[in-house]
């Protein structure tokens, strides 16, 4: 089956501007997955601003130069600075100026400056069964699976240049057929209060990831809709340590009203029932730091924290000063209800470094520190600050967080649970 | 030794020591973009450098970021020499889609069964234009 393109998407890719290198990437690659055609999409969610080095800017200043523009609306992820000030990003020159010019080429292309890694909670939510190109791991996984609009798992550059040309290759989590979950991830087994608990949802995504790897499963006994928070944290968990792009929770998620309807009424092939063994090393392996008596710092807010989420980090913080920072990562969406009726500046005076616009793994935000001990409740974070920041990683609930940010040492509520 | 692997991006041949993955690798956040040193602390071959290598990956996982490191590592020029991959990755490999539209040389990138593998492990690897791998010397 080889890639059929219109004669128009023909015409637009032999020509020399901006708009026929986006239509070549997008044909490139739908022949490399053996699509047989391009499909319009409705929007997409951009991951290529993200400074990684000049090779990505001179690529978007390419397509400036070439007139390009997208097609479709288009939110931006992070990027490699925080354009609103709050935090200090530790970027020297020259790659700070590459930043700076890469998220500029990007909004140059019109798209829109959200800058957050959240942007289903910052008002982008494509309708149930719409195809959209969404790039950024955990945008796409929630993208898929809480919404029920349709993206594959968009890398950088092949999500711009869907944007432009307003197409993309029709495989993958486009077909129906293939949004049918093959097996199972029972968690019936585990105790209500844990899947209550805060942790749990990081926690179980990070081992679903493990687990299934790219399979679409249905995660079964769940008796109560953990809420969008937590399935955002569950997505991005399983985003990171497997290559999930779509999961279904029977009577939580759109498309499995039922596990039944999610298998598609077929056997599963594989069942994996989870044991509070399996949650027990999960959770240990999210840690990295052998035992030790002091943290340096804390983040949280990896997926972007939401408004919800800093009601709770307040509650928890009680007005107390922090002994070790607590780095809160977000998007613009919730730092402008923050800044309406003062709470970012409370939060700052008590110790809190907001960060907007970018995030503390993916840009150099944290103080250079050999040996430095971060502290995080996201399973998201805790995959990804070692390799990224050089800081061993200790992992915690939001409560363990806060309490260990302020007596400067690891608290755990509960050892070993 | 030799096999060969079907055409997934065509680009440069290329020779190298072989470096077999043992675990699926996320190139964001798990190979340091400046240098091509695995820094991902959980992977079995963490510390050792792709740059210059024949890479075999036997899969990959994690962030939409992939491409990105790809190709910075193309344009600073510690590429691998060429990758060799069970499967096409469209995440990976549009890091030399989008090199190739830039102008940029780009390391052939090849399909080949990953049980395979070992055999070359250890070895001075080439892969041809053409998709032939072969050890040599």
């Amino acid at each position: 089956m080889s890639l059929a393109l219109t004669s128009d998407e023909q015409r637009i890719a032999g020509g020399t501007d901006g708009a026929a290198m986006a239509m070549r990437i997008v044909a490139e690659s739908a022949a490399l997955l053996g699509a047989p055609r391009l499909i319009p999409i409705a929007s997409a969610h951009i991951d290529g601003a993200l400074y990684h080095g000049d090779s990505g800017t001179l690529f978007a200043e390419r397509l400036v130069e070439g007139d390009a523009r997208v097609a479709v609306r288009s939110t931006l992820n992070v990027g490699a600075l925080d354009l609103m000030g709050c935090s200090r990003v530790r970027l020297e020159e020259p790659q700070r100026s590459m930043a700076r010019r890469m998220m500029e080429a990007y909004r140059k292309l019109g798209c829109e400056q959200s800058w957050t890694c959240a942007p289903y909670q910052a008002g982008h939510r494509p309708a149930f069964g719409t195809d959209v190109a969404w790039g950024e791991s955990n945008a796409v996984v929630f993208c898929n699976s809480v919404l029920g609009a349709r993206t594959n798992r968009y890398g950088d550059f092949l999500d711009i240049a869907c944007a432009i040309s307003g197409r993309t290759p029709d495989y993958g989590l486009h077909i129906k057929a293939n949004r049918r979950a093959t097996l199972v991830f029972d968690v019936s087994a585990l105790p209500p209060e844990f899947l209550a608990s805060e942790i749990a949802w990081p926690v179980l995504g990070s081992l679903y990831g493990r687990e299934v790897g790219n399979a679409v499963g249905v995660v079964t006994g769940v008796t109560q809709n953990p809420g969008e928070d937590a399935l955002k944290a569950f997505g991005a968990a399983a985003a990171s340590s497997g290559a999930v792009g779509l999961f279904h929770i029977a009577s939580v998620t759109p498309e499995a009203p039922d596990a039944a309807t999610a298998l598609g009424g077929i056997a599963a092939e594989t069942t994996i029932l989870v044991t509070p063994d399996m949650v027990v090393s999960a959770q240990a392996r999210l840690s990295t730091a052998s035992v030790t008596d002091r943290i340096d710092a804390v983040a949280i807010g990896s997926p972007h924290l939401s408004l919800a989420e800093f009601d709770a980090l307040e509650r928890l913080m009680a007005g107390r000063r922090l002994a070790v920072p607590i780095h809160a990562c977000t998007g613009r969406h919730v730092l402008t209800e923050l800044d309406r009726d003062g709470r970012r500046k409370a939060l700052e005076a008590l110790g809190v470094v907001i960060v907007a616009d970018t995030c503390v793994v993916v840009t150099p935000i944290l103080p250079d520190r050999i040996g430095g001990v971060l502290m995080t409740n996201s399973g998201k974070f805790a995959h990804y600050a070692p390799g990224n920041t050089g800081y061993a990683v200790l992992y915690g609930s939001l409560a363990d967080c806060v309490e260990s940010a302020v007596t400067g040492r690891p608290v755990f509520a509960r050892l070993g649970s | 030794m030799s096999a060969h692997g079907e055409i997934l991006v065509p680009g440069k041949p290329g020779e190298g020591p072989a470096l077999v993955l043992s675990a699926p690798i996320s190139f964001w956040g798990g190979v340091d973009p400046k240098s091509g040193r695995i820094a991902d602390v959980r992977h079995p071959e963490c510390g050792q450098s792709i740059s210059g290598k024949v890479l075999f990956l036997p899969g990959t996982i994690g962030s939409s970021s992939a491409s990105a490191v790809l190709m910075e590592l193309v344009h600073a020029g510690h590429a691998p020499a060429a990758l060799v991959l069970h499967e096409p990755d469209a995440i990976l490999l549009l890091g030399l889609i989008v090199a190739r539209e830039m102008g940029w040389e780009t390391p052939v990138a090849v399909k080949l069964q990953r049980e395979t593998f070992s055999a070359f492990e250890g070895k001075q690897v080439r892969v041809g234009a053409d998709g032939a791998i072969a050890v040599s010397g």
